[in-house]
């Protein structure tokens, strides 16, 4: 298994925010996490990206504890994307593309980087300043930056919130063309059902701190009796 | 130690000036304010004090180095709060850049913001009141050594305090050198102190450092064991800022605060 998340917890004070969680993934597998606001994800990725100390369990790495790496050893294999944490506004695309490349060590980087900018079809808007972009800009641009690297291991949350349905479709279209020729393993925390449905092999599905189910999303569906996934996590998140 | 990701950081920092005008005169408006204030109140102290008598700048170089420190230390905590200003704190904080890495980045690009802002002002009281810091000669290297290290650490108990406690921590940033200056012994001899306060004050490196500019100007003698003793005090408070600083960033992932830092 190339990914083995063991007895996860993490505790604030008195209050856990995630509960013994265990699940595995996959090599260039796509798995779903899903589940209500304040359920634990965002916790789970902020451990798995070594952002949050757990307070027990262990995340492995083909089967190596993550602590047993060096930091930036396990770090240049990861990459993140979220709506939420954005590249630094007063900066351009390219000169933030340049500085995450250089970060990550990126061997031809001027090559990378034209490469990525072509398939994200962000290079028309490639000297403007990154706070100067639309909200759907931004996301390919920080989608861009996310895959600079070529990682194995991307975690994505939310990757399209808040963007119009076009914008949507074509980063969910991205994300499926990139991950049928490259080798990568996605995370990936969503809300919207459908592109959970489109994009994951299996899902997770967590309330308070828990993983109360998990399979892939026909069974599921099959599982709790209902006609789609929607239903089924509204099922879960209400039982 | 990587310098390709240490320049990196560095590289993003210098986009961030190069790319406002705005911030660029920021950055050489306030210290060249305060070259134009101190000198003239130092121009007055010249002609009326007997303490002062004949001895013009005194107090306009300790303006300058004084300034030197302060820019060093806003610089550094500049530096840091403009990640958590952009949300682009997880970005850094997950890309495979070590921690010291980090500090190394940011002392080394704070001098850069800190001689932007600083050279044009030491340049404009040359012929504007017949001051220059480099009358005080080689010494001034490592004054300027003593002060930078003192001013970046200042800049990391700052950041580590923005680490334990996030974006509210921010106007400690700004109140940081105040605080040390009345003990700093800038413009005053040591003894204007009352005898407790000088014990805290001689384990400031600021007080050797001005106590030497001080007697390097009056007197044109240099003491480098208090120079010596002004840089051994500053590595002594640097390595205790990087020791603040991990131990901040390791509470922060105890407490899950790096993963939603910003505004």
């Amino acid at each position: 298994m190339f990914i083995k998340i063991k007895d996860l917890t993490k505790n604030y004070n008195n209050f856990c925010a995630v509960n013994k969680i265990n699940f595995q993934i996959e090599k260039n597998k796509t798995i779903g996490l899903l589940g209500p606001n304040g359920c634990g994800k965002t916790t789970t990725i902020g451990m798995m990206l070594g952002l949050v100390t757990p307070t027990e369990g262990e995340i492995l790495i083909e089967n190596k504890s993550i602590r047993s790496f060096k930091r930036d050893d396990i770090l240049k294999r990861f990459n993140f994307a979220s709506p939420y944490v954005e590249l630094p506004k007063k900066l351009t695309v390219k000169q933030n593309l340049e500085i995450y490349g250089r970060l990550y060590g990126i061997k031809n980087l001027n090559e990378r980087m034209n490469e990525i900018s072509s398939d994200l079809d962000i290079k028309n808007f490639y000297e403007r300043k990154t706070g100067e972009l639309s909200s759907g800009q931004k996301n390919r641009v920080s989608l861009a930056k996310s895959l600079i690297n070529k990682p194995e291991i991307l975690l994505l949350d939310e990757p399209t919130a808040s963007l119009d349905p076009d914008i949507g479709d074509f980063i969910r279209s991205y994300i499926q063309e990139y991950k049928k020729n490259n080798r990568i393993t996605v995370l990936l925390a969503s809300h919207n059902m459908s592109e959970v449905e489109r994009l994951c092999d299996s899902v997770i599905m967590m309330r308070k701190g828990k993983i109360i189910d998990s399979g892939s999303c026909e069974d599921l569906i099959k599982k709790h009796g209902r006609n789609n996934l929607e239903e089924t996590f509204l099922k879960l998140a209400r039982s | 130690m990587n310098f390709n990701k240490i320049y990196a950081l560095g590289l993003r920092h210098l986009y961030l000036i190069m790319n406002s005008f705005p911030r660029v005169l920021d950055l050489i408006y306030w210290p060249t304010v305060q070259i134009f204030l101190w000198g003239f109140i130092s121009k007055f102290f010249t002609l009326n004090s007997e303490y002062y008598n004949n001895t013009v700048g005194i107090i306009l170089t300790a303006a300058i180095l004084y300034d030197f420190l302060f820019r060093a230390s806003i610089s550094f905590n500049m530096m840091f709060l403009e990640e958590i200003w952009s949300r682009n704190f997880t970005n850094l904080f997950i890309a495979p850049i070590k921690i010291r890495e980090i500090i190394a980045a940011l002392t080394i690009t704070a001098i850069l913001r800190t001689l932007i802002g600083l050279i044009p002002a030491v340049l404009i009281a040359i012929p504007l009141f017949g001051v220059s810091v480099l009358s005080l000669g080689m010494p001034l290297i490592f004054l300027l050594l003593s002060l930078y290290l003192f001013g970046v650490t200042l800049g990391l108990l700052v950041t580590s305090g923005l680490l334990r406690y996030g974006p509210s921590f921010e106007n400690i940033a700004w109140a940081s050198l105040f605080f040390l200056a009345p003990l700093g012994c800038i413009y005053y001899p040591i003894d204007i102190l009352p005898l407790s306060l000088q014990i805290i004050a001689k384990g400031l490196p600021l007080v050797h450092i001005f106590e030497e500019m001080r007697s390097i100007l009056m007197n044109n003698t240099v003491n480098y064991l208090n120079i010596f003793k002004s840089i051994s005090i500053s590595v002594i408070y640097f390595i205790f800022g990087v020791i603040i600083f991990y131990i901040s960033y390791f509470g922060a992932k105890k407490r899950g605060t790096l993963i939603n830092m910003g505004e």
